[in-house]
């Protein structure tokens, strides 16, 4: 590979309103290369990506391709001049109605110099030397509605493809693929390296990236934290600038539990993973860490009963516990603080006070109507615990900010006692003090119940876990007491290291 | 932020939340001056009852907007409990009893294959429905061929259909009870009247109408505090029907005969008045009292403009200028459609 790279950002700078996003991004791509981009959730990799494929316009900085300067105005224009994207959501590289032959045409059916007829026999023509430049073994004739996931995949890519791009990027492109269909998409990815493509892969995936980085560029920020490139690479290194470590401040008092309150035995929650097995106690708190797509959520939801686990039992405080439904899971005293709380927790007609009684509306009612009183009072005990900044029970939760509406969200499932109390990245889009306040709330109120928190990030399972879990490919792979933490093994678990030596 | 802008904010505020009330009295009062006979309690009850029935199924509508649905069968459901009454009482001879139960559970089924199609296979609401609704008008004619159903009536074998209907029956269109003035309230307008505060009572008070609300607003949120979101859905949906269903048995009872040609106008006046319902008390959402003050809103304005002798035909173009104008009151002036 040479040394000249055919595509380069330079200083790239990106701000919405006053938040920055992207704080002076450079970035080399090189033909024949494939360059895996790591970063958390809001490390800014999607508005790079946006940037670079005209979707959004820079704030500040340069971009070059082949030596010429590249700034797209739209995504057609970027498509033009050789840098194509093929987004994470599969079905918007494709059109479900239409046949193979007519998506790998697509965009030759419009734009100035396209026929004005529709030439059925041209189509398929011009589709049949795309999909043999590629490799692609899909009948043309099939409509994509009828392929699987994977086969729309290769489908978008290859129309990508069909415009002879000297860079590719892809964006998550596993993430809802099986092995066996991703190992397809390796193939296609090395027949296009081979050709001298430069390709941005973004994904958390460790598997795929051992098995494609020629390079791994880690992002945490809004900046470049890392970008590791000499063989063997280093892969814990590059998780590490990814996720960051700073210097705590507030180291925690790691506890000890007596009495179990949560026994999971064998419980397996994808086909082909390896069983969990572990034992919540209570007034312990307890986080389970892993990079994004290991089966955080997947299992948080199997706990509250939005789920179904494969196999495996559970057992709460000495009896049997299956919940069929989020109902029986909250009956049983079992509370989830969903993530992503404006997709899954707020209400957004609802204010403070009608979504904190939300769950509890039985035990805040009489004869089914509800006592307002109560409701009211609740509120404003909530409020006042976990310090939420707001006029009144009555403010719309629009008005509130971000950490203020996510402790509305603590607030409603704090409002009654649980047994185990689930917490799925609490801390997303949470500003730092509010960030210390829902932490320091939940240690101060941990004792009666089992606490289990699902985080991304480290710095929040050490800021706040008496124990701390490390899961990878949909299973437990480490176990770790939040008191002197040996950090390099920790990470090498969350990089899946030790998994793959040991199996 | 100077205090002028503040002002202007609260004015506009005011403006989203009393508008609409404002302008209800505004058109009694011109109606009052500008019509001779505008202001009595006879027109007044006669507002009431033209408006009865279409207020009945936008409070049943009512109920499926709540959830984040809608109901466009509901005037077919009505058309067709109506059909259904007079079957049972002419052409199969039983009683008032007989007729109105056969009625309400029309409702209730349709209600319950209307959600089951939206719950479980998932046709968008607005097709269930509309799908729904073609069936329905379809169906209610199979019985007697197309032909409206009264007694004396020549039945397709050609016997006569010797049934009537019962006084009992007929008596919920036509009695009318003294309130200070002899002979004053029809029947529908109570019926009206208890099933609006019924249903005001359940959605703003009693924990089932508040999850309707959340369920509207956020199943995910609403499904993962346990509430069992899809059968929040499929009872909105058999309220509605029942509640068309008694709308239907009130057309019945005020015209005596199955009539295969009236209805027409139900579906869109109903839609009117719920969505009207949305601008009353900058609510922004659906709910019964402003339903009701849709329904009047559209009553006062009608009977006004009978009564000032402006054509009939200009009567749906201004029900649909006032519907477009309280759609703009909603998501225009309030800013919450932009969410």
């Amino acid at each position: 590979m040479g040394n000249d790279a055919v595509f380069r950002v330079d200083c790239l700078r990106k701000s919405f309103g006053p938040i920055e996003v992207l704080g002076g991004v450079s970035l080399d791509l090189h033909a024949g290369e494939v360059a895996v981009l790591m970063g958390a959730n809001g490390a800014g990799k999607s508005t790079l990506v946006k940037i670079i494929s005209g979707v959004y316009e820079r704030g500040g900085g340069t971009m070059s391709l082949a030596g010429q300067n590249f700034a797209p105005k739209t995504p057609a224009g970027a498509i033009r001049a050789g840098v194509v994207t093929v987004h994470q959501n599969i079905n918007d590289g494709v059109v479900a109605d239409l046949d193979v032959a007519t998506n790998l045409t697509l965009d030759r059916l419009s734009g100035s110099g396209a026929p004005i007829l529709f030439n059925p026999g041209r189509v398929r023509r011009e589709a049949k030397a795309v999909a043999d430049r590629m490799g692609l073994m899909i009948d043309l004739k099939a409509r994509i509605r009828d392929l699987s996931l994977a086969d729309r995949q290769m489908v978008a890519i290859a129309r990508a493809m069909a415009h002879r791009p000297k860079v590719l990027i892809l964006d998550e492109p596993t993430s809802s693929l099986s092995s066996a269909e991703a190992d397809r998409l390796f193939a296609l990815l090395d027949r296009l390296r081979e050709q001298g493509v430069a390709i941005l892969y973004i994904s958390h995936r460790m598997s795929d990236i051992r098995r494609l980085a020629d390079r791994i560029v880690s992002m945490r920020d809004g900046v470049v934290s890392g970008v590791f490139d000499r063989k063997p690479l280093d892969y814990e290194g590059a998780v590490n600038a990814m996720l960051g470590r700073k210097i705590h401040l507030d180291r925690i008092v790691a506890r000890n539990s007596a009495r179990p309150v949560l026994t999971i035995d064998g419980l397996r929650i994808a086909e082909g993973s390896r069983p969990i097995s572990l034992t919540l106690g209570d007034g312990e708190v307890v986080a389970i860490t892993g990079l994004v797509g290991v089966g955080k959520t997947a299992l948080a939801e199997t706990l509250f009963g939005v789920r179904k686990p494969l196999t495996g039992t559970m057992v709460l405080n000495g009896k049997p516990y299956a919940p069929g439904s989020t109902g029986e899971a909250i009956a049983a005293g079992v509370f989830l603080v969903a993530k992503d709380r404006s997709e899954n927790g707020i209400v957004g007609d609802f204010n403070i006070q009608e979504n904190i009684s939300l769950p509890f509306h039985k035990r805040m009612s009489r004869l089914s109507v509800l006592k307002r009183r109560i409701e009211r009072a609740t509120a404003r005990q909530q409020i006042q615990e976990l310090g939420i900044v707001c006029r009144s029970e009555k403010d719309e939760m629009s008005a509130l900010s971000g950490g203020n509406q996510q402790k509305v969200m603590v607030a409603r499932w704090m409002s009654q006692a649980a047994k185990l109390f689930i917490l799925d990245e609490p801390f997303q889009g949470v500003d730092i003090s509010a960030r210390r306040d829902i932490a320091a709330k939940l240690r101060a109120s941990a004792n009666g119940r089992a606490t289990l928190l699902f985080v991304t990030e480290l710095d929040e399972a050490l800021e706040t876990a008496d124990r701390i879990l490390v899961m990878s490919e949909q299973t437990i792979v480490g176990e770790h007491r939040n008191a002197d933490i040996d950090l390099e093994r920790l990470l090498a678990e969350v990089a899946g290291g030790p998994l793959h030596s040991a199996a | 932020m100077s205090s002028g802008w503040e002002r202007m904010a609260a004015a506009r505020d005011h403006a989203i939340r009393y508008g609409f009330i404002v302008l209800l009295f505004g058109l009694i009062a011109y109606f009052a001056i500008a019509a001779d006979g505008f202001v009595s309690p006879q027109s007044a009850v006669f507002i009431f009852q033209s408006v009865a029935i279409t207020g009945v199924l936008a409070l049943g509508v009512t109920a499926t907007l709540v959830v984040g649905g809608f109901d466009l069968s509901i005037g077919s459901v009505a058309t067709s409990a109506m059909m259904a009454a007079a079957y049972v009482m002419v052409v199969l001879e039983q009683n008032a009893v007989v007729a109105v139960v056969a009625c309400l559970l029309i409702g209730a089924i349709v209600g319950l294959i209307n959600g089951w199609l939206i719950v479980y296979t998932r046709v968008p609401d607005l097709l269930a429905t509309l799908g729904m609704m073609f069936l329905l008008v379809g169906l209610q004619r199979i019985p007697t061929e197309g032909r409206s159903i009264a007694t004396g009536m020549t039945m397709p074998d050609g016997s006569v259909a010797n049934g009537t209907f019962g006084a009992a029956f007929l008596a919920l269109g036509r009695h009318r009870f003294d309130f200070f003035i002899p002979n004053l309230i029809p029947v529908s307008v109570v019926v009206l009247l208890v099933l609006a505060v019924l249903i005001w009572f359940f959605l703003e008070y009693t924990r089932f109408g508040r999850m309707m609300y959340a369920v509207g607003s956020n199943q995910r949120a609403a499904e993962l505090a346990g509430a069992p979101v899809k059968a929040y859905k499929i009872w909105a949906y058999v309220i509605s029907g029942v509640f068309a269903s008694i709308g239907g048995i009130l057309l019945a009872a005020r015209l005596g005969r199955g009539d295969i040609a009236s209805g027409n106008n139900l579906l869109l006046d109903a839609v009117a008045a719920a969505l009207i319902g949305y601008a009353v008390l900058g609510a922004a959402k659906p709910n019964a009292f402003g339903t009701a003050v849709g329904a009047v809103f559209v009553g006062v304005l009608l009977q006004g403009l009978t009564m000032m002798n402006a054509p009939y035909y200009t009567q749906d173009f201004i029900k649909g200028v006032v519907l477009v104008v309280a759609l703009v009151f909603t998501f225009a002036l309030s800013g919450r459609g932009n969410r």
